[in-house]
Order: structure tokens, then C-alpha cells, then sequence
């Protein structure tokens, strides 16, 4: 496969330079080509914020929606045509903060769409002022003595609500994250990756060296089917662990509707059938 | 007490039952109703309960009669109290013609100023059968032998209704029917209400149904293959609907997290290519408008049921009101078009709504289905829906190369496409866009793709659902209506009687059909019927006709109107004028 199928050309990227959403598209787009996915059949779907314009510099089919609000059309998107192979990417105001209760019921659903969240740690579209996962401590404009919230932890989050693949990458490590990825959207049903950026404008607090000095990874000793120690490694927070944390293959809200058990054609393919409908109306002349 | 002004003519008979949430007052109303048309007779019922599981009074009104019913009256010929408040909660609506079936403490009740009152001991002859929960079974023999229908033939009606249970509750609710059939027979029965008008075959054959199950057809046959909703009363019904026969049908139907992912699934159930729905009431649709938006600016089709009930906030969660209107009309930021159907018969429910899906299509706008509790709970007998009549047209176009979703059309209808089918990328975004769906910033395209949005609200004023006028065409008097309230006020004519008086009702009420400026403004007195407290529809027909409606009858109480107030209100402004 071309390396540069995914490639959009000479185009403006809203994003500052430096900024930890270049190594995410790049190693993205590499991912995606290294997979083989045909980009008629790719649709990327986002909400708002500067991680939720991705879509836009990758050349595929996208729907960037409203703030906060991708994992729902996402879950419809494959459910209509489960063909097509989704991805929801934003940042972690977008799916963890505004779209807290979609994330929360989209793991339960268990769609089989891949999750990918760009974790900076800060609103960076809004100027500054703290996301869902900013550290305690963090001053923002708006938090002006320091954040006093504890930090939304969505791996715990995801863990405990039984997700279907649960894994955390960083952007300043291109290869690691790849392969990640990969198992992430070959994974049957909902995968969610939460991956490091650093905001190099707004989040003065976890740089590149940050993230550098915070992070290990989950060795071969780590077991991604055991649920209690994927859930004790999700809740460190002295150094945070990378790689995959937790796997349990299941079925997909696709395949749970039962709308595919007998006919496999998608439902955007599907016309409505006359005779069936023409009895349903038959059955309130003689309401039994 | 109201007079039953001269309705004593007797067209057909109305009895209401009564009784505690949880009695089985719905089981009732089901049983008879379909014993009722089973025998040939119209019916109508509709019914008024309260935001509670067990408790409270609960009524409901059934008609039956030779000729077709659908509106409510308040007119009792028969009340069947269940228990013992029941008989103040519709005190209002006893006459002294009104025969009054119960339990001897429930009838005796100071409210009943006649003395046609029958006593049977529902609950006596339900415990010798087998337990008090067969009474209800019992009320309805007591009806079915004051009505003096065929007891073999309710019998084998009954017995087909609980086929399904074990054979011992089949045979104790035969014998329940039995029962309240023979308690009736032994006392001295008012002749006049048994049934004199003749059964039809033709009404055996027709539908029975609610407007829930209506506007649930109509969706399956306007391709509804998708719907995500949130279940607020009385919006539900379509869902459940939906749900029962989702795979039978093949109808992806979904209880959403809340109603922001519910609208928000079906955008992109949408854009995947699925002819989708959602179904909500006033508040759960006001969390929607951010999506309403959303579709607006995607141009993504969306099929929206609005069944109304009153407000602001919780408002009273289980009574109608038609005050939605103007939240519906401008929901969302922004300027982008939409169209709102308002069903006021049950055919119109189910064709509209097969339209409504259509219409979404062809012009990649939302689409709404206006409609109330009162449609909703209604049922009566109609002739079959036809699918044969409705066809369901699908506006997705197979993608080029070059494919663009925002292409600039004369029109503003640019080709749809959907992932997947064709070689060309389907991209959509919530920001303003350029003809590739990608954000942009440059302000002349922003004015071009807002006159093209604009543009397909002008393009679909072609297919603008004509009102019906009902009465006389060279009407000096025009009484204006929408939505629920079309059989109410269709009846209340025909009781007036006026030859210089005609009824207009919209089954869409935006657009307005541009034949609105001269059908009102022919008329010389002009009333608009509506069931909210500001006269919304009369505020619209200002603002979009350009006309003056000269009257409003308005009713906010919770409750629908009936033919008694619409005619007591249109006398009394008549009379005024």
C-alpha cells in the first residue's frame, strides 16, 4: 500500500509547531497504512478542540461533529454499516469532560470502534484552563490557586466498567504507539487509547521531559486479561505505566442488536419489506 | 356539571371508566374497545391518567358508535367507578342522565345526582372466581350486558385476549365476564343504553390502533431503520414500538444514555446512510437542540417525534398541551431550514410520518412529527394504511473521484453520498465548511454555503402539505386548527351546525402553505383553536402568512379539549362578534 494514501498534500494545519498532535497524525497515518485500511472504508469521527480537527489532515472519509459528542455517532456510524472501520479520536476535554456520560455508556455498548484521546491535560482551543485529567496543583487562569479536583482516570474508569481493550501510549514515542494502535483497531469491539501529548503552548507543567521522566512501560509480567492487576497498574500514579492494560474480547453492539444474526447486509443497504410491514398493519384488524 | 347540551339525540354511547392506577382501568379500555369493534361497532377511546405507577384516578373515555367517532367528549352516558374516588374525579362530567355501574359504597357517592345507578358487587363475584384482580374483568361483562351485546361472542373474545396465559386464568376471566353479564342482567337496565345502531362488517375489518403506533408504522414504512431515543412520557410508545418489532422489521432501535447521544446517534446513523428517528417530549428534545443544529449545518436528514405535553421544565408529565410549537420552529442556533408536520387524525400520523422521512431525504434538512398525549393515547377504528400508497425515496447518490458533499447547487441541494458506496470521501463538519466539508474561514464561502443551506428551505416549499378545509367553501367564518385538535373540532361544527362556518386544519404548520393569506383572510371572523395558553399557531400565521387571526380559543389545563368546550367556546365568541 502507498505510504502517502492518507496523505492530504499542502494543506494549513491549525496546530502550533511543536505540538504533540504532529507525532499522533504521523504515526496515525503510518498505522492506518501499515494495516492496509482502504480510506474509502475509514471514517474518522470527532468532536471539538485541536486534537478534533485530525480528521481533517488525514485524507479519509470524517465527521467532526459537535463537542464532546463523537462516540455517539461513532457507535451509529459502525452499527449502520459495521463494513466501515471507525475511528473517534479528540482530545480529553472532548471525551472525558463534555462527553463524560457518551464515554461512560460507549464502553458499556461496546461498539466495535477504536478510541483514540489526545491527553494533554489542558484545554489548549480555549486557551489554558484545566481538562478533566490535569494534575492537582496545575494554575490555570481560571484555576488560579491550582486545580483542586482529582483527576479523571480513564483507563481506571475504563477497567471498571469492563471495557473490551483498555491502553495508554505517549506521542514522543512514535514506534511503541504504533503498534499499539495496531492492536487497538485490529481489537473486536470498543478500544480505547489514551495517548500522552504534551500542550507546548498552554501546559507548562507536563512537558516532553514530563512525560519523559513519568512514564515507564508494562513489561511481558503484565497480564492485559487479568482485571484486577490491569486496574492496580491503571490507578499508579507515582510513574505512569504505557502499553496495553487490559483485554477482553467480547461481543460488539453490532453484533448484540442482533440486527446482522440473519441478514448480514448493512442496514444502509437494507430496504424496508413490504410484506412484513403490510402484516404488522394486518395484526391491529384483529388485535388479539 | 356540564349540560349535555342536547346531545341527548343518541349517536352514540360514552363510557368512561374510572379507577386507581394499577386496577386495570387500561386492560378495560383495551378489552373493550376491541370487543366493541370485534362486533362491528366504532369506537373511539382516549384516555387522562396521572404521573404515577399505583394510585391516584386514572379515566378513561370510550365511544362507540354506527358511524365513525374520534374526538373526546365530556358527556358520560355510562361512568364505571372502580373505586371510591373515582366518582369526585369526574364529578364535573355526571349528568343526571348518566348511568352510574359499581360497587354499592362507590355508587352511592352524594356527587351522583341520578338515580340510574346499578350496583354490582365487581370485587364479590372476582374473590368466588378466583381473587379481586379478576374485578376489572368483571366491569367489563357489566358493560358488555348493558350495552346488551352477545355474550358468546364477548366470551370467545375474552378467552382469545388471554389465550397466552395458563389455562386457568383464561377460563377465570370467562367466567369473570360471565359474571359481570348476569349481575347486569338481573337488575332493571335503562333501555336506552343498549346499542341500537347496526354493526358493520366493514368495521371488523378495518385498524384499531393508537397515534404511538401510528406514527411507529409510518416510520417503518418510511424506512425508519434506525432509532435512538431517550423515553420520556408520552413520547415512549413510538419507541417501544419500534423496539417489539425492530428485528421483524429491521429497526435498529436503541435506549440512549441521554437525549444529546440520542439525537447525536442518529446524525450518524444518518451519514452512514440509515434512514434514522428519534422520539421525545418537550424537555427531552430541548436537550436535542444542539443536534438539531448539528443537522442543520451537516445537512444531515433526521426524522424528529415531538410529542408534546405541558411545561416549562417537568411540566405535567402525563397530560397534553400543544405548546411546543414555537421550540420546535426555532430550536437550534443559527438559520438553517426544517419542516414541521403536525398529525391530527391517525392517517395523517402514519402517512406524514412516512413522508417526514422522505421530505429529510430529498432536502437533507430535519424533519419533525409534531404530535401530543392526546394523539398518542388516542385510539379509534380506520381503514387499513395502504403501503402500497407510500414509497419510500431514497436520495443517496453512489460517489466519484471528485466527489464533493457540499457541492454549490442552484437549488442548495447538493448529492448526498454516504461511506462506503462509490469512490469519493463523504467528509462533514460542524464548523462552517467549503464544498469539501472541510473547515474553513473565509468568509465569502461562509455567505455561500448559508445561502445554499437557505436556498433548499425555498426548494422545499414545493412540497408544502396543503391544510384541509372542512365545511362549506364559500365560508364566512373560519375556524383555524392544527395538529390533535382536527376530529374535536370537526365534530364541534357539525354539532353547531353553522352553513357559514369551516374548519381549516394544518397537518403542516412550517412551511405554511402559501394558500394560507387568502383562505384566512377570505374569511370574515377567523378563530384559532389551539391547546396552549399565547395562541402559538395564531402567532405563526401572523409572522409567516402575513395574517390577522381575529379570536384564539386556547385551552392549557392539561387535559384535550372536547366537544362541549370547543362548542361552548366557539358560541360564546360567535356571540360576542
Amino acid at each position: 500500500m502507498a505510504t502517502d494514501v492518507f496523505e492530504m498534500g499542502d494543506i494549513d494545519i491549525a496546530w502550533c509547531p511543536g505540538c504533540g498532535n504532529f507525532p499522533i497524525l504521523k504515526t496515525l497515518k503510518e498505522t492506518l497504512t501499515e494495516l492496509a485500511i482502504d480510506p474509502k472504508q475509514l471514517v474518522m469521527v470527532s468532536g471539538i478542540g485541536q486534537a478534533a480537527k485530525i480528521p481533517h489532515y488525514l485524507k479519509c472519509h470524517f465527521f467532526n461533529g459537535l463537542h464532546g459528542r463523537a462516540l455517539p455517532p461513532a457507535t451509529a456510524i459502525k452499527a449502520v454499516n459495521p463494513k466501515l472501520t471507525v475511528i473517534a479520536e479528540s482530545g480529553d476535554g472532548d471525551m472525558y469532560g463534555e462527553g463524560g456520560n457518551h464515554f461512560i455508556h460507549c464502553i458499556r455498548r461496546n461498539p466495535d470502534i477504536t478510541n483514540i484521546v489526545h491527553d494533554n491535560m489542558v484545554y489548549g482551543l480555549t486557551k489554558g484552563q484545566a481538562s478533566p485529567t490535569s494534575r492537582r496543583g496545575f494554575k490555570t487562569p481560571v484555576q488560579v490557586a491550582g486545580v483542586i479536583l482529582e483527576p479523571f482516570n480513564p483507563l481506571a474508569v475504563a477497567i471498571a466498567l469492563d471495557a473490551s481493550f483498555v491502553a495508554r501510549a505517549s506521542s514522543g514515542d512514535r514506534e511503541q504507539t504504533k503498534e499499539i494502535l495496531k492492536r487497538a483497531i485490529r481489537h473486536k469491539g470498543y478500544a480505547l487509547v489514551d495517548i500522552f501529548q504534551p500542550c507546548v503552548t498552554f501546559n507548562k507543567l507536563n512537558t516532553y521531559q514530563w512525560f519523559k521522566d513519568h512514564v515507564y512501560y508494562l513489561d511481558d509480567s503484565h497480564d492485559p486479561s487479568d482485571r484486577t492487576a490491569a486496574f492496580a497498574r491503571a490507578t499508579e500514579t507515582d510513574r505512569l505505566p504505557l502499553g496495553v492494560f487490559y483485554v477482553h474480547p467480547k461481543d460488539s453492539f453490532e453484533e448484540n442488536t442482533q440486527m446482522y444474526r440473519e441478514d448480514k447486509r448493512p442496514l444502509c443497504e437494507r430496504d424496508v419489506d413490504v410484506g412484513r410491514l403490510a402484516a404488522l398493519i394486518d395484526t391491529f384488524k384483529m388485535a388479539g | 356539571m356540564k349540560d349535555p347540551k342536547g346531545m341527548a339525540t343518541r349517536r352514540d354511547v360514552s363510557i368512561v371508566l374510572c379507577g386507581q392506577a394499577g386496577q386495570g382501568v387500561q386492560t378495560v379500555e383495551t378489552l373493550l374497545t376491541r370487543i366493541l369493534k370485534t362486533a362491528g361497532y366504532h369506537v373511539f377511546a382516549t384516555k387522562e391518567y396521572m404521573s404515577r405507577v399505583r394510585g391516584g384516578a386514572n379515566s378513561t373515555t370510550i365511544r362507540v358508535s354506527g358511524k365513525r367517532v374520534s374526538a373526546l367528549v365530556d358527556r358520560m352516558d355510562v361512568l364505571v367507578p372502580l373505586n371510591a374516588g373515582a366518582v369526585a374525579h369526574v364529578a364535573e362530567r355526571l349528568s343526571p342522565q348518566t348511568v352510574v355501574v359499581g360497587e354499592r359504597e362507590v355508587v352511592a357517592d352524594e356527587a351522583i345526582e341520578s338515580n340510574r345507578t346499578l350496583a354490582v358487587p365487581f370485587t364479590e363475584i372476582a374473590t368466588e372466581i378466583g381473587g379481586k384482580i379478576y374485578s376489572n374483568v368483571v366491569a367489563v361483562g357489566a358493560v358488555a350486558g348493558l350495552l346488551g351485546l352477545d355474550l358468546d361472542a364477548v366470551a370467545t373474545y375474552v378467552q382469545r385476549f388471554f389465550a397466552k396465559k395458563s389455562s386457568e386464568i383464561v377460563a377465570n376471566n370467562v367466567k369473570a365476564v360471565q359474571g359481570g353479564f348476569d349481575a347486569i342482567g338481573k337488575l332493571d337496565v335503562p333501555n336506552e343504553i343498549r346499542l341500537t345502531f347496526k354493526p358493520s362488517a366493514k368495521v371488523n375489518d378495518e385498524l384499531l390502533l393508537s397515534g404511538a403506533e401510528a406514527v411507529g408504522l409510518g416510520a417503518i414504512a418510511g424506512g425508519c431503520n434506525f432509532v435512538s431515543s431517550y423515553p420520556m412520557s408520552p413520547s415512549t410508545g413510538v419507541l417501544t414500538f419500534l423496539a417489539q418489532h425492530g428485528l421483524e422489521q429491521g429497526v435498529l432501535a436503541e435506549q440512549a444514555e441521554d437525549e444529546i447521544a440520542a439525537i447525536n446517534m442518529a446524525i450518524g446513523a444518518s451519514y452512514a446512510g440509515a434512514r434514522a428517528m428519534v422520539t421525545t417530549s418537550g424537555g427531552g428534545f430541548a436537550l436535542m437542540t444542539e443536534g438539531v443544529s448539528l443537522a442543520g449545518m451537516l445537512e444531515c436528514p433526521v426524522v424528529i417525534h415531538l410529542a408534546q405535553r405541558p411545561g416549562p421544565a417537568t411540566g405535567l408529565p402525563t397530560r397534553t398541551e400543544q405548546a411546543d410549537l414555537e421550540l420546535a420552529l426555532y430550536a437550534g442556533h443559527g438559520e438553517f431550514p426544517r419542516i414541521l408536520f403536525a398529525p391530527g387524525t391517525l392517517e395523517q400520523a402514519f402517512y406524514l410520518t412516512q413522508k417526514a422521512f422522505n421530505l429529510a431525504d430529498k432536502y437533507q434538512v430535519p424533519a419533525f412529527i409534531l404530535t401530543d398525549q392526546h394523539l398518542m393515547d388516542s385510539y379509534y377504528n380506520l381503514k387499513a394504511f395502504d403501503p402500497a400508497r407510500t414509497k419510500v425515496e431514497k436520495h443517496i447518490v453512489k460517489t466519484t473521484k471528485d466527489y464533493r458533499r457540499y457541492e454549490l447547487t442552484r437549488n442548495g441541494i447538493s448529492p448526498r453520498g454516504i461511506p462506503g458506496y462509490g469512490s469519493g470521501l463523504v467528509a462533514v463538519d460542524s464548523d462552517e465548511h467549503d464544498e469539501e466539508g472541510h473547515i474553513t474561514e473565509d468568509l465569502d464561502v461562509r455567505v455561500a454555503m448559508v445561502d445554499k443551506r437557505l436556498a433548499k428551505g425555498e426548494a422545499l416549499r414545493k412540497d408544502i402539505v396543503r391544510p384541509e378545509l372542512v365545511g362549506p367553501k364559500d365560508y364566512k367564518r373560519l375556524v383555524i386548527c392544527w395538529g390533535s385538535t382536527y376530529h374535536v373540532v370537526k365534530e364541534a361544527l357539525g354539532e353547531m351546525g353553522r352553513t357559514d362556518t369551516a374548519m381549516l386544519h394544518y397537518s403542516q404548520v412550517y412551511p405554511l402553505h402559501p394558500s394560507t393569506a387568502d383562505l384566512i383572510g377570505k374569511a370574515r371572523k377567523t378563530v384559532a383553536v389551539e391547546g396552549n395558553a399565547t395562541g402559538q399557531f395564531r402567532k405563526l400565521i401572523r409572522l409567516h402568512a402575513g395574517v390577522d387571526v381575529d379570536e384564539g380559543l386556547v385551552k392549557y389545563d392539561g387535559l384535550g379539549f372536547t366537544v362541549e368546550d370547543v362548542v361552548e367556546g366557539l358560541t360564546e365568541i360567535i356571540n360576542h362578534q
